[in-house]
């Protein structure tokens, strides 16, 4: 059941990121990378990371995609102008390929049978971000409290 | 026997699952799926037709007119004639629309609000599905509604539904802030995102008489109507319609839409209506508990609806009494008043708490609010006087 459920979503997750690079319109790829995105939070909730499945649409399906199709609504004519092959974005994309493929084939941790854990719970995610993690989530949540403010100033009308 | 006629959809879906004992495990999962979701289908699509005439029929009321009374008795049959109508109906799709993200918005659309309503508990044992985050997954889920309303609006090609679209999002992200906010402190209080517990944490009677749910509660009430007002905006209703404002931009989104499509939107509003409220419900108002102990006789499904019943009536009155707000107005109210509100709810629910969940820390919330409440009216008041209207003209 669950290689079944791995295969159709990794074929769909695939095809919808491949798409989404190759697609001739910009808000079409938009679209598709949601889609992929899905596929993403799809295998979380395989693994049983319900939480960050979870957290992943919120956050990619509700702002992230809609900030993109946003950006591109609002700044370019969508002409469909072919520009060539990329080779910068090609080598660039081997690079990352290559990166991972040697980090993963050096890992030697790889257990084939995973040792059997307890759920991973919203409870002890949450207990983790405020013990052990508690310093790191205070500096994200002022520098989210900062970019907030920036970017009420930028949009403040001036005073005439 | 009252808990048998409690437990009647719960020992009846078991009795269908029993036919299948030989079946694999996996097989017996996916047809335990099958038959949720046939029956929330069944349910809510039943309840949106119910409603779309009895909202005809109690605007009517409050306008002073009879309404539908032509189709059936009383005017009921008319759903039916409308969904053949709407069957029958032209599906016109414009020469310049994008035709794959034109027909993908209504799907979509309708899709996550079916998905929405499938964590809310509906009565006891009754949850669609439950998982560990159920609250988290309504707003994850719900979320991608804004990526709907956009396609509808890019994908038609129009400059209404892309002002319409834009609008819908604007107001959706504006008050999803307030609307998840004043969540926060219910989650907090009971200490679980998972539909069931909340409701199983509003489960007694203070004192054997008042029921213990939220809206009981300072902080409780206060995040009720804030989370009312913000539902009220998610689903596009009046006052806050102004993305399908007819006298300004035609339909908003929905302009390019005819036929069946245009009736998928319709649903999937008013699915999104049932599912907010059904939510509000959970949260706020003790899910499937009975409001008094000698009423838990009558089944929980039955209060479950009762509630929702009466929610979706405040719906339409509300949409009978009040005009359409301007876009600014409705900024300015989320981000100025909703927003500051909802973080004192927090801040009161915290009071409540550590000052023992008794009488005490009642009033010490109730103060809480209070002040910021006046606070917030002193410092938002405008000093703006009523007076005759002045009007502008081109020249």
């Amino acid at each position: 059941m669950n290689g079944a459920a791995f295969i159709v979503i990794a074929i769909s997750t695939l095809a919808a990121a491949l798409a989404a690079a190759t697609l001739r319109k910009l808000m079409h790829a938009a679209l598709s990378f949601a889609v992929a995105l899905v596929g993403v939070a799809a295998f979380f909730f395989l693994l049983g990371a319900e939480f960050v499945g979870l957290a992943l649409v919120f956050i990619y399906i509700g702002a992230v995609a809609v900030l993109i199709v946003f950006t591109i609504l609002l700044t370019r004519r969508d002409t469909g102008k072919d520009h060539g092959f990329n080779w910068a974005g090609a080598i660039i994309a081997v690079a990352v390929f290559g990166g991972l493929m040697w980090a993963i084939l050096k890992t030697q941790s790889l257990v084939i049978v995973a040792p059997h854990t307890p759920a991973l719970t919203v409870k002890r995610i949450g207990v983790a971000l405020m013990t052990t993690y508690v310093w790191p989530l205070q500096c994200v949540g002022l520098l989210l409290t900062a970019a907030l403010i920036g970017a009420l100033i930028l949009v403040l009308e001036e005073k005439q | 026997m009252i808990k048998s006629i409690d437990q009647v959809f719960v020992n009846a879906k078991h009795w269908l699952l029993s036919w299948l004992a030989g079946w694999p495990n996996w097989a017996t999962q996916v047809v335990s799926s099958l038959i949720n979701i046939l029956a929330l289908l069944a349910v809510f699509l039943t309840l949106f037709a119910l409603l779309s005439v009895l909202e005809r029929k109690i605007l009517a009321r409050i306008q002073n007119r009879y309404g539908p009374n032509r189709v059936g008795p009383f005017g009921l049959f008319q759903p039916i004639a409308d969904g053949i109508k709407m069957l029958i109906k032209e599906d016109i799709v414009p020469v310049r629309a994008d035709k794959i993200v034109h027909f993908l918005a209504p799907v979509l659309i309708a899709a996550v609000a079916i998905l929405t309503l499938g964590v809310i508990p509906y009565g006891r044992n009754m949850a669609p599905f439950t998982i560990d985050c159920g609250i988290l997954f309504f707003f994850a889920v719900g979320s991608a509604t804004e990526l709907a309303v956009f396609m509808a609006g890019w994908g038609s090609n129009n400059k209404f539904s892309m002002l319409g679209a834009m609008r819908a999002i604007a107001q959706m992200i504006s008050y999803e802030l307030p609307l998840i906010i004043t969540v926060l402190p219910v989650v907090m209080v009971v200490g679980s995102l998972t539909a069931d517990r909340i409701v199983a944490a509003q489960g007694n009677y203070t004192y054997g008489l008042i029921p213990r749910w939220f809206a009981f509660t300072p902080w409780g009430m206060a995040a009720f109507i804030l989370f009312f007002i913000s539902g009220l905006v998610e689903s596009n209703r009046t006052p806050f319609d102004v993305p399908e404002g007819e006298s300004e931009i035609v339909a908003g989104h929905m302009t390019e839409y005819s036929g069946f499509k245009y009736a998928t939107f319709f649903m999937a509003e008013y699915l999104g209506m049932f599912a907010i409220s059904g939510l509000a419900v959970t949260l706020f108002l003790g899910g499937w508990h009975a409001p008094a102990h000698a009423l838990e006789f009558i089944p929980s499904y039955v209060w479950f609806f009762a509630k929702l019943s009466a929610l979706l009536f405040v719906y339409v009155w509300v949409r009978g009494t009040l005009p359409r707000t301007r876009i600014d107005q409705m900024m300015n109210f989320a981000w100025k008043f909703m927003l500051p509100m909802a973080f004192t709810c927090i801040v009161a629910a915290a009071v409540w708490h550590y000052a023992g969940r008794g009488l005490r820390g009642w009033l010490w919330s109730l103060l809480v609010i209070a002040i910021v409440y006046n606070g917030l009216s002193i410092l938002l008041d405008t000093k703006r006087k009523f007076a005759p209207r002045v009007y502008r003209f081109a020249e």
